[in-house]
């Protein structure tokens, strides 16, 4: 079986991300989606901290400590880019105006219930941040996650056992086995990776899947994990 | 009468904070923290403070040193999980029921306190509806879809930091800078800003991004 890393991950959500799109990557994983995009689209990025435009992160000797975006990382700017509020940007949000939102998520439901901000870890406070905000109001959702937990325990269910960012709003996830879409049939696999059957997928699934007639074979080109600039500049960054 | 918001000194410009105070403070990602100004109000010690913030503890921002102190009664954020491995100075007092925390989703946060500034008291927005940060709040069904009703925010005093300002209490913002500064300033009954620099002549009026209107006291920060 060929499984998708976490990087081939976002560049499988990135190809699908369409010309001209407003598009909000949030924290974590989803963010290294623009590393990957199609070279022939012309995106806007926005960054819930008001950055409308958000370009690569900045090289150390170009770093502005007044030009940062959701997760705190030095950027810059795209040509055409501006900087609003954060009231103003919250409003572009909640109003509609985000074509795209993809999310990171702890668990997705059949329905499209999404739960990706309280993983439920004692001794550690809360942090929702922007998730509810793009969940519940960008036109579209799309998640990127791993298709099961490091216990093994499937991140697709048939409802949330964590507490909920957004009710009904997820309709596709990108697993490293499977592109899913979320239909009011409920999941229906678009896309599967090389030497998994639909059988197997369905054991590591906690929700019945369905399989599109056309359902096609999932597959990225090589990247290694450390390849993209985010991983490597990011990580010291990483804060809320 | 001319008008002149400059004050010489932290100290003067933080005169009078009484204790149980909510102070409104800017800032987002490392940019538009007015740290010089959270450092000289942890100096100046006012008790059972309500702190109205994004993130009740960022590596960029000071706003933990005031928690540490123990002045502060309850912090609304939509971000209270600290960045170390350790627990941070909030976790540790929030774990012993010693500090009262109040998570809202961030664009309800900053829309709770545009409102505050701008005479509206309660909104109805979808985010948040069907979740535990929602519950126990009135809802209300418009056309297909349900909201929640969310109060205004105010305050007794905003924090903010900007790039230049004028005696006017005029201010301009440098990029991300900009984040909450405005709504804070204007849902405060005194708003105080610290910037890195004042000059004598007026900002030019196409480059004033905050009215000084809003703005009581500016001191310099460079």
């Amino acid at each position: 079986m060929t499984a998708l890393n976490r990087l081939q991950i976002t560049w499988r959500a990135a190809q699908d991300i369409e010309d001209g799109a407003v598009v909000n990557l949030g924290l974590g994983l989803p963010v290294h989606c623009s590393d990957y995009l199609r070279e022939d689209i012309d995106v806007v990025i926005q960054s819930e901290n008001g950055v409308v435009g958000a370009g690569p992160l900045a090289t150390p000797e170009a770093i502005d400590t007044d030009l940062v975006d959701a997760s705190s990382r030095r950027i810059t700017l795209r040509p055409g880019a501006t900087v609003i509020d954060s009231a103003a940007s919250f409003a572009m949000i909640r109003g509609g105006h985000i074509d795209v939102t993809i999310l990171g998520a702890f668990e997705v439901a059949e329905n499209g219930d999404l739960a990706n901000w309280d993983m439920g870890v004692a001794g550690r406070a809360p942090l929702v941040g922007g998730a509810m905000d793009l969940a519940a109001c960008a036109r579209e959702v799309r998640v990127v996650m791993e298709h099961v937990t490091r216990q093994g325990a499937s991140r697709l269910l048939r409802t949330c056992a964590l507490p909920l960012t957004a009710v009904g709003c997820v309709k596709r996830v990108y697993t490293d086995l499977a592109v899913i879409d979320v239909t009011p049939k409920g999941f229906v696999v678009r896309e599967i990776v090389d030497g998994l059957s639909g059988q197997d997928l369905q054991a590591k699934t906690g929700a019945r899947l369905s399989f599109a007639p056309d359902c096609g074979r999932l597959s990225a080109p090589p990247i290694s994990s450390f390849e993209s600039p985010h991983a490597l500049r990011g990580s010291a960054e990483k804060t809320a | 009468m001319t008008i002149d918001k400059r004050v010489a000194t932290v100290e003067a410009a933080l005169a009078g904070v009484p204790d149980g105070a909510t102070i409104l403070i800017s800032g987002f990602g490392g940019a538009g923290f007015p740290n010089v100004l959270i450092r000289g109000l942890r100096d100046r010690a006012p008790k059972d403070l309500m702190l109205v913030v994004n993130t009740a503890t960022h590596r960029y921002s000071l706003t933990h040193e005031l928690i540490a102190a123990g002045l502060v009664r309850k912090v609304v954020c939509s971000a209270a999980r600290g960045h170390e491995r350790t627990l941070s100075p909030f976790e540790n007092l929030w774990m012993a029921n010693k500090i009262e925390l109040e998570m809202v989703p961030q664009g309800t946060f900053t829309e709770r306190i545009r409102a505050g500034g701008a005479g509206i008291p309660a909104f109805y927005s979808p985010v948040g509806f069907g979740t535990e940060l929602a519950a126990g709040k009135e809802t209300r069904r418009f056309g297909e879809r349900d909201y929640v009703l969310e109060t205004a925010i105010t305050g007794d005093l905003a924090l903010v930091r900007a790039d230049a300002g004028d005696r006017y209490g005029n201010l301009s913002f440098r990029y991300a800078q900009i984040n909450f500064g405005p709504v804070m300033a204007a849902a405060a009954r005194r708003s105080i800003a610290e910037v890195r620099a004042v000059s004598d002549e007026p900002i030019p009026h196409d480059r004033v991004q905050l009215p000084g209107v809003y703005i009581d006291q500016i001191v310099v920060a460079p």
